[in-house]
């Protein structure tokens, strides 16, 4: 069996869970095997049920309000007990924060080889060889797999969502689960805005926005085209913007689309977190940036005169 | 109180990657560096150490490679930590160095293990989480702040799409991130000095068996010239009508 560990918001499945039940069943089927999904959290059985439609055979929920809080041990104990009762080879997770805080712990249990960050299919199954992004994306390289389970992280974005429909058959597991030992005592959730890692289109900017005050047009053209924000690492050191949007080789890895890079050199480290995205739009009036050696589209010219006029265009092209 | 920083060793983010017939890195010419997050993580710790009023005792930093990291490892001593171990290996899969950093301190009672959340040759995120996992204990990962007051840990943790402040009990392993601290601690002279006479133990491997090998790496395929283009309305027309990205 390949399990997949699913994420919601609020009872509702993130698209990463789309995707990862979509990849799950194209790797599922080069393996002759199933899809189990698996919920944490109070999911409703329609919600469930819609996993379904990306090949997921089974749906298994688990609900108990120890799982409240996201104690890494104890969700790792309960993806366990999963591994166990579907007798799952391949375990998915996202590469998102969450993903890479449970993955390495089922990995460690199971003597289960990690794999984190792959976007395509494995190149074979039996071995198991699966092609995965090194030096920050200056290489790839082809990782053979000699564990029986194997744990993957995928890159959000990456495979994309697609629909294979089946039957879910949708299952309740009843199990004990331990009291947190970690507290919450602070939390804070941007509600309304696409995550970063979520985003098919990204606007970012770098220090050629020159000042934080410049961000309007970033927002705004994020918005319409229904994308997130990032910057460049300088942008976040100096506060211009949080530092959860800095993407690069020390911040996030990202893999849009489409990603505008307005202002930004295109430095080697920055584009480490950039290079997966499908296409890149550079705006910059220095022809000599390294941004348009790694771009496939690019207007030389002042961010301030063009964003603006950027905006209006893609609203035309909306309306 | 005693914290032990895990540290990879890796070229210098501006390094051109290559490779020998396409089986292994080309070491010719590399400058080696800590991996940036793991510097972050112990100028954090030193910071910890030097704010506990006495009850932070020791910091330790340890590496799994073979006797070339150690200048690099003196640096790590350089900016502050009291000892280093080196486990004479080469690091060869996440799930081998996890394993031997778990077997070389697990009678040690460290009450928090720094990892940093990525390292930025192989990429793999595993190493804090395996050790969690190998040790029996909690852990955090994503962690952009930490704390220490009244004997607990304030840790801030990045949750996807925003942020949460935890109280966390000793022992636990945070996997860190940017933000816990901003710029590294560079050297000073005295530092420098030290760090000569701190003890750097080498501890022999305890053979963990990778459970993946590298088998073939490849350079991505050169892309085709970017497209210019005059004006923002003919790049939004190429980006809906020849991309189709929009
Ligand atoms: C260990 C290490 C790790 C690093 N990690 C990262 C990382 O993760 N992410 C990251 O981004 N960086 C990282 N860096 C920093 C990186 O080397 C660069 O310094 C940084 O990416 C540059 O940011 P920038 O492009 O915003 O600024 P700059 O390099 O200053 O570029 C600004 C650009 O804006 C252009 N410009 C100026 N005015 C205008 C205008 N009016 N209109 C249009 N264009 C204009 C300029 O031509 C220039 O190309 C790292 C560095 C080190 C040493």
């Amino acid at each position: 069996m390949i399990l997949i560990y699913t994420q919601n918001w609020d009872g509702k499945f993130k698209k990463l869970s789309y995707e990862l039940v979509s990849y799950g069943a194209a790797i599922a089927k080069q393996m002759n095997t199933e899809v189990v999904a698996l919920s944490i959290g109070n999911v409703a059985n329609n919600e469930l049920q819609s996993l379904g439609k990306y090949g997921a055979s089974k749906v298994v929920s688990v609900n108990d309000p120890n799982l409240s809080v996201v104690d890494n041990k104890i969700y790792a104990k309960t993806i366990s007990e999963a591994v166990n009762k579907y007798n799952a080879k391949v375990i998915l997770f996202a590469n998102n924060n969450e993903g890479k805080a449970i993955a390495p712990r089922i990995s460690a249990k199971f003597k289960a080889a990690l794999i984190t960050g792959v976007g395509k299919l494995p190149k074979s199954v039996e071995p198991f060889v699966i092609c995965k992004k090194v030096y920050t994306g200056k290489a790839s390289v082809d990782v053979k797999v000699n564990s029986d389970i194997k744990v993957l992280t995928l890159f959000q974005n990456s495979f994309g969502v697609v629909e294979a429909p089946v039957d879910a058959e949708i299952e309740t597991l009843e199990l004990t689960i331990d009291t947190p030992t970690i507290k919450v005592i602070e939390q804070s959730k941007s509600t309304g805005k696409v995550l970063l890692n979520d985003a098919e289109i990204v606007v970012s900017g770098g220090r050629g926005m020159k000042s934080g005050d410049n961000w309007a047009g970033i927002e705004q053209l994020a918005e319409i085209l229904n994308g997130g924000t990032a910057c460049s690492r300088p942008v976040s050191d100096e506060g211009w913007r949080p530092h959860g949007e800095h993407v690069g080789q020390t911040g996030k890895i990202i893999a849009p689309n489409v990603y505008f890079a307005l202002g930004i050199s295109g430095a080697i480290q920055h584009l480490g977190g950039v290079s997966n995205s499908k296409c890149i739009v550079a705006i910059n009036t220095d022809k000599e940036a390294p941004i348009f050696e790694a771009a496939d589209y690019g207007i030389i010219g002042d961010v301030h005169k063009i964003l603006p006029e950027l905006i209006e265009e893609v609203k035309k092209l909306k309306s | 109180m005693k914290i032990l920083v895990c540290i990879s060793v890796v070229p210098d983010t501006t390094t051109k990657v290559k490779f020998i017939d396409g089986k292994e890195f080309d070491k010719a010419g590399v400058q080696w560096i800590i991996n940036p997050w793991d510097e972050l993580a112990l100028t954090r710790a030193l910071e910890l150490k030097e704010a506990s009023a006495g009850k932070i005792e020791k910091i330790t930093v340890v590496n799994v490679g073979a006797v070339e990291a150690e200048a690099t490892i003196r640096k790590a001593l350089a900016m502050g930590a009291d000892e280093a171990i080196r486990i004479n290996t080469t690091a060869k899969d996440t799930f081998s160095v996890a394993g031997e950093i778990s077997e070389a301190i697990k009678d040690q009672g460290f009450d928090v293990i720094f990892s940093g959340i990525e390292s930025s040759d192989f990429n793999g995120v595993g190493v804090g989480g395996m050790i969690a996992e190998i040790l029996d204990i909690q852990s955090v990962s994503a962690v952009s702040g930490i704390d220490f007051a009244d004997d607990v840990f304030k840790v801030k943790r990045d949750i996807d799409g925003g942020f949460e402040m935890l109280e966390v009990k000793a022992p636990f392993v945070a996997t860190v991130q940017k933000g816990i601290a901003i710029d590294p601690r560079i050297p000073n002279m005295r530092g420098i000095m030290m760090a000569k006479k701190k003890p750097l133990n080498v501890v022999e491997s305890a053979n963990c068996e990778p459970l993946s090998e590298y088998v073939q790496y490849e350079m991505p395929k050169p892309k085709p010239p970017v497209k210019l283009v005059e004006n923002a309305a003919e790049l939004v027309n190429v980006l809906h009508n020849e991309a189709k990205m929009l």
